[in-house]
């Protein structure tokens, strides 16, 4: 039997990306996501005790750049691409606590 | 019943670059133009990367140190994923399991009478990068809220403290004390009106009941914006607490964590509105940024660049000058230029004494009063200590000393202020003390001869009467000692 | 001589001779796009007064006999996930629809300074995420060489744009083999760098820790050349190697001697097709033939590349794409009752499906309690593919492997089996969790015509390496020089 999400599931974590989901896509999600979650069973066949987990790609380490100030855009750039602003800000809807 | 306050404080602190933490934006205070020092990287735009700043790392890396931390030897970022319109990228740069210090302490005075201390544990200090702003205008009755992103990636520095404190009090002066630690290292300038030093405090009681300590739910206070606030937030909040468990017997566990603010106007912490969801910041390494392994030699050359702490400098002014436990603490907790003006003075004039009660009373009300830094103050520590060296080598009186200070101030003229204008106030007002006892004698014959009744009540027996005279040659002989007067003329009567 | 379908190098020369002006070659590109492309949709934007206004600068530059760049006056055509300042950039996504970026990726200053002239933008799947080009918002890209077949994903615009004969040379990017999978279902050398290799400034991210750019061309010298102009340090990029770029151009020609050619166990299995496997068997003769040694090799833990990727690439994707919210760019919904619901709706709306599905699968997989499962346990298996890869390279200079284990599948083939469509990358995906550097090249055409593409994978920094070992292959056949006819 393939794992089935729960559509409570499937709405907690649309919740956590913030994705509103039509329910037709949730019905999706929930036998989708079940499949490839089944999917991953296989890696439990590994032995991963005292395996480093692999981050990066590469090995790179102490990249830094000198704290020189570099020109910043104008503010019609900033705001260029923006859905809504008052030419100074970015503008929202009013924020309620807990956003 | 009795019980026990169980205090630990999450501690913000903007530290002091030139350009952000992961862009080449200034890092400048800039509230007054919103969104201009932006770019790619600070907006979140598409595509672009952030670059980790040296200069943040290290002047992070020199915090830990001075706060007795151990620095890792491997650390790494991570992207703490919530949001909020003033995160643009949805997530905030942050470190998460593997910060780059730990496990410090910072040692603080309990009681300044008996000079007991007590260190404060740190659990860890980590980089992360500040979000930017949102703004309401709650008049306006506007429906939108603006964002604002140019402190969007000012380095900021975390800096949690075990939850060793016991009072409000003591709160405060951990608070305090860090502020000084900071300020002294030049991380930064921990301006909390401007929000480079912001501050959450998590609270609750231990109750004592039948042999057992029974904790109370924790409670987060956030964005508290003065050391006064701090203290009165946690004040109100124990006192709340402790009714809440009065009534409700709930103790820790039995609800979730709850984060209250503080209304200052009315003495309260409010419950804020809870979240939609329980957080789940989904941590996880940032790929677009290197890891960092910090060489032993690097921490040795930080360390021995570090500048001498608040608490080391109390102690060695105490024994260099002589002063009391409560003038260094004045003179050292005015932060570092104020003690570094204390010690140039206090050098110059050779009196340790002196300088230090010019400092804590003349010099702490007049940059009051005119709202100015000491870096600021028009007069000098070496003008100063001209001027001090002018009392005991009875050139002027104290009390001349400071009218020309006054006059120096409020000269305002162009130019610094220089000891040879001292020399000009003296000699304008006539405040030099007359050290020329034959030209004081005369005056005092002038007078004695023009006051024939008050030498007449003096010798009849009246004391008092010499009083007068004094006065009379005070007015003549301006700048006068009136106690060297005072003899001149009791010889003069008694002998003529 | 038609400028259609011919390669970088026979272009430069010929505008080296004067035989034709670079407006003359973008003015053929323009007019082939505008033949063909309403078939097989490879473009989503084009600019033809900035590209023609560029170009005739190239050609003003070059009668005053000025200094040139590498890529001076040809035609390039850039995958729509590379920001282009001023140009729209929208990654085949609504969310980003009108979305103008005000700078240029680096790869994009790189091709500038290079003298190259900017065509378009190419299709993909939205964000990258896919291997058909189906998942795009826009349109649907098909494959030259047979309009009813997908040209592979996700760079399918960048691939079909070069196999059509529009563009001699395309960038595309690889997460999971979206350059060398299409190159292979259109029969053109395509090439991802090693991790780090070339500047990911300024390419919109699906898998940060995956992501590479990489070129298109029709012949080895092509990709060679733009990978040159392309690859170095970038400051920008803290990810970004600062190992010096070698010539890769200056010793193509050059045989390999005694290369050793590994080949894995696990990589001719069920599910591979027969004349895909037929094709890679003659491309190994061919080596064989060349001197080469192939030698048995074994990745014993190559059959968890799909599950590695699908929960670690998505894990990052669900990150990248956080910050789509309708507040500072992109998409923002009509309507919406408070801050979070236009968050919600607004996100809703912007992507298509098969982005919410990454999202909600790496967004499950970093969740609280499910992190350790899933995307740890991924990395610490990614970790030992990465390893198989370095036992397996201290016995050979290079892997051969099929592309994909079929030519270009039907468009709609897969569409509605996702584990299905993941499990076609199965070859591609472990270079890019290795971080390593592989090149696909035309190896034969399959009985109904499709190409079939041979997979080269080496150590890391070894692109001269593979470019030379391919390089062999093509002076020895003749596949790279077929080309699709649409008409």
């Amino acid at each position: 039997m393939p794992t089935q999400l729960t559509p409570a599931e499937v709405q907690h974590v649309a919740m956590l990306a913030r994705l509103k989901l039509t329910p037709a896509e949730v019905a999706d999600f929930a036998s989708q996501l079940g499949r490839m979650l089944d999917y991953f069973q296989v890696l439990n066949e590994v032995d991963t005790e005292d395996v480093e987990p692999m981050s990066y790609a590469v090995e790179v380490r102490n990249v830094f750049r000198e704290d020189v100030v570099q020109p910043s855009l104008p503010r019609a750039e900033a705001l260029m691409n923006a859905p809504k602003t008052d030419g100074q800000c970015f503008l929202v809807p009013q924020i309620l606590d807990g956003g | 019943m009795d019980y026990t306050v169980v205090i630990g404080l999450e501690v913000h602190v903007q530290l002091q670059t030139q350009s952000k933490i992961f862009c080449g934006c200034s890092a400048a205070y800039n509230p007054t133009q919103p969104n201009v020092q932006t770019c790619p990287v600070c907006l979140g735009l598409p595509g672009a990367l952030p670059v980790m700043n040296r200069q943040a790392f290290e002047l992070a890396l020199k915090t830990a140190l001075a706060l007795n931390c151990e620095i890792a030897s491997y650390t790494k970022w991570d992207r703490k994923q919530y949001y909020y319109p003033d995160l643009p990228k949805g997530y905030q740069i942050s470190q998460y399991d593997c910060p780059f210090s730990k496990d410090g302490w910072l040692e603080i005075e309990m009681n300044a009478e008996t000079g007991e201390t007590r260190r404060i544990g740190i659990i860890r200090a980590h980089l992360e990068e500040d979000a930017g702003k949102n703004m309401h205008d709650e008049s306006g009755g506007k429906t939108d809220s603006q964002v604002d992103l140019n402190r969007a990636g000012t380095p900021l520095l975390e800096i949690v403290s075990q939850p060793d404190l016991r009072s409000a009090a003591e709160a405060r002066r951990y608070l305090e004390e860090l502020r000084l630690l900071l300020t002294y290292l030049n991380v930064s300038d921990c301006n909390m009106q401007e929000g480079s030093l912001r501050c959450d405090a998590n609270v609750n009681l231990h109750i004592h009941q039948d042999g057992k300590n029974i904790p109370t739910p924790i409670v987060e206070i956030k964005n508290l914006n003065s050391f006064r606030n701090v203290e009165l937030a946690i004040t109100c909040e124990i006192e709340r607490q402790f009714e809440d468990w009065k009534a409700t017997g709930r103790r820790l566990g039995d609800v979730p964590k709850e984060t209250r603010g503080f209304d200052a106007q009315r003495g309260v912490t409010v419950g804020q509105r809870g979240k939609e969801e329980a957080s789940d910041y989904r941590y996880f390494p940032d790929p677009d940024l290197a890891p960092v392994t910090v060489a032993d030699e690097l921490i040795e050359q930080l360390r021995s660049d570090l500048c001498e702490f608040p608490a080391d400098r109390r102690k060695r002014l105490a024994v260099t000058w002589q002063l009391s436990d409560y003038d260094v603490r004045v003179i050292v907790d005015q932060g570092r230029e104020f003690a570094d003006y204390f010690e140039a003075a206090a050098q110059a004039c050779g009196d340790g004494k002196q300088a230090c009660n010019w400092l804590t009373q003349d010099i702490l009300r007049e940059l009051n009063e005119r709202r100015l830094t000491i870096a600021q103050f028009p007069i000098r520590a070496e003008v100063l200590a001209n001027l001090l060296g002018r009392i005991p080598a009875r050139q002027i009186t104290n009390k001349s000393a400071r009218e020309v200070f006054l006059e120096l101030l409020n000269d305002g003229g162009a130019g610094p202020i220089t000891s040879s204008r001292i020399d000009e106030i003296i000699a304008a007002r006539g405040l030099a003390l007359v050290a020329d006892t034959g030209a004081l004698e005369q005056v005092i014959t002038a007078v004695i001869d023009k006051n024939p009744k008050a030498v007449a009540d003096f010798r009849g027996g009246k004391q008092a009467a010499v009083g007068a005279l004094i006065g009379q040659v005070m007015r003549e002989a301006k700048g006068a000692d009136a106690q060297v007067v005072r003899e001149l003329i009791i010889k003069a009567l008694q002998s003529g | 001589m038609s400028p259609i379908g011919a390669t970088t190098s026979e272009l430069l020369a010929h505008m080296e001779r004067g035989e034709f002006s670079s407006v003359a070659l973008c003015e053929a590109a323009f007019d082939r796009i505008a033949a063909c492309d309403d078939r097989v949709g490879a473009f989503l934007h084009v600019d033809r007064e900035a590209a023609l206004q560029q170009a005739a600068q190239v050609d003003d530059k070059r009668r005053r006999g000025a200094p040139l760049g590498r890529l001076a006056g040809l035609p390039v055509a850039v995958k729509d996930v590379i920001c282009t300042r001023g140009q729209p950039t929208t990654c085949a996504s609504k969310m980003l629809e009108g979305f103008t970026p005000p700078y240029d990726a680096h790869v994009v200053s790189k091709l500038r300074e290079a003298d190259a002239v900017i065509i378009g933008k190419t299709n993909l799947d939205e964000f990258a995420m896919g291997s058909s080009t189906e998942n795009s918002a826009y349109k649907t890209t098909r494959n030259p060489w047979n309009l009813a077949c997908t040209p592979g994903g996700s760079s399918g615009g960048s691939a079909a744009a070069v196999a059509a004969g529009m563009v001699p040379l395309s960038l595309g990017s690889d997460t999971g083999g979206s350059i060398r999978q299409p190159a292979g279902f259109c029969g053109l050398v395509g090439m991802k760098p090693t991790y780090g290799r070339i500047s990911r400034y300024g390419l919109i991210a699906y898998a940060s820790s995956l992501d590479q750019i990489g070129p298109f061309a029709h012949d080895v010298a092509g990709a060679a050349l733009l990978l040159e102009v392309l690859a170095g340090h970038d400051p920008r990029d803290s990810t970004s190697l600062p190992m010096p770029v070698p010539s890769y151009t200056a010793a193509l020609e050059e045989p390999l001697k005694g290369l050793k050619i590994g080949v894995a166990v696990e990589h001719f299995v069920a599910g591979l097709d027969r004349e895909v496997e037929a094709a890679v068997r003659q491309a190994l003769d061919v080596y064989r033939c060349l001197g080469a040694e192939i030698r048995e090799i074994s990745l014993p833990h190559s059959k968890y590349a799909v599950a590695v990727y699908y929960t670690i690439a998505p894990s990052e994707a669900s990150s990248n794409l956080a910050r789509y919210d309708g507040v500072h760019y992109g998409h923002r919904a009509a309507q919406f009752e408070n801050m979070i619901d236009m968050y919600c709706a607004s996100r809703g709306e912007g992507f298509g499906k098969e982005v919410k599905r990454r999202i909600m699968l790496g967004a499950y997989a970093l969740s609280a309690g499910y992190y350790d499962a899933y995307y740890l346990k991924g990395l610490k298996v990614r970790r030992l593919i990465r390893n198989d890869f370095d036992a397996a390279f201290a016995q050979c200079d290079l892997i051969a492997s099929p592309v994909a284990p079929t030519p270009a599948f039907k468009i709609g083939e897969l569409v509605n089996d996702p584990l299905a469509m993941y499990l076609s990358d199965i070859y591609t995906l472990s270079a890019n969790l290795a971080g390593l550097p592989g090149v696909s090249i035309p190896a034969g055409f399959s009985s109904g015509g499709l190409p079939i593409g041979l997979q080269l994978l080496g150590p890391p920094l070894a692109e001269d390496r593979l470019l030379r070992a391919a390089r062999m292959h093509e002076r020895a056949t003749d596949w790279h020089t077929r080309r699709p006819e649409v008409v």
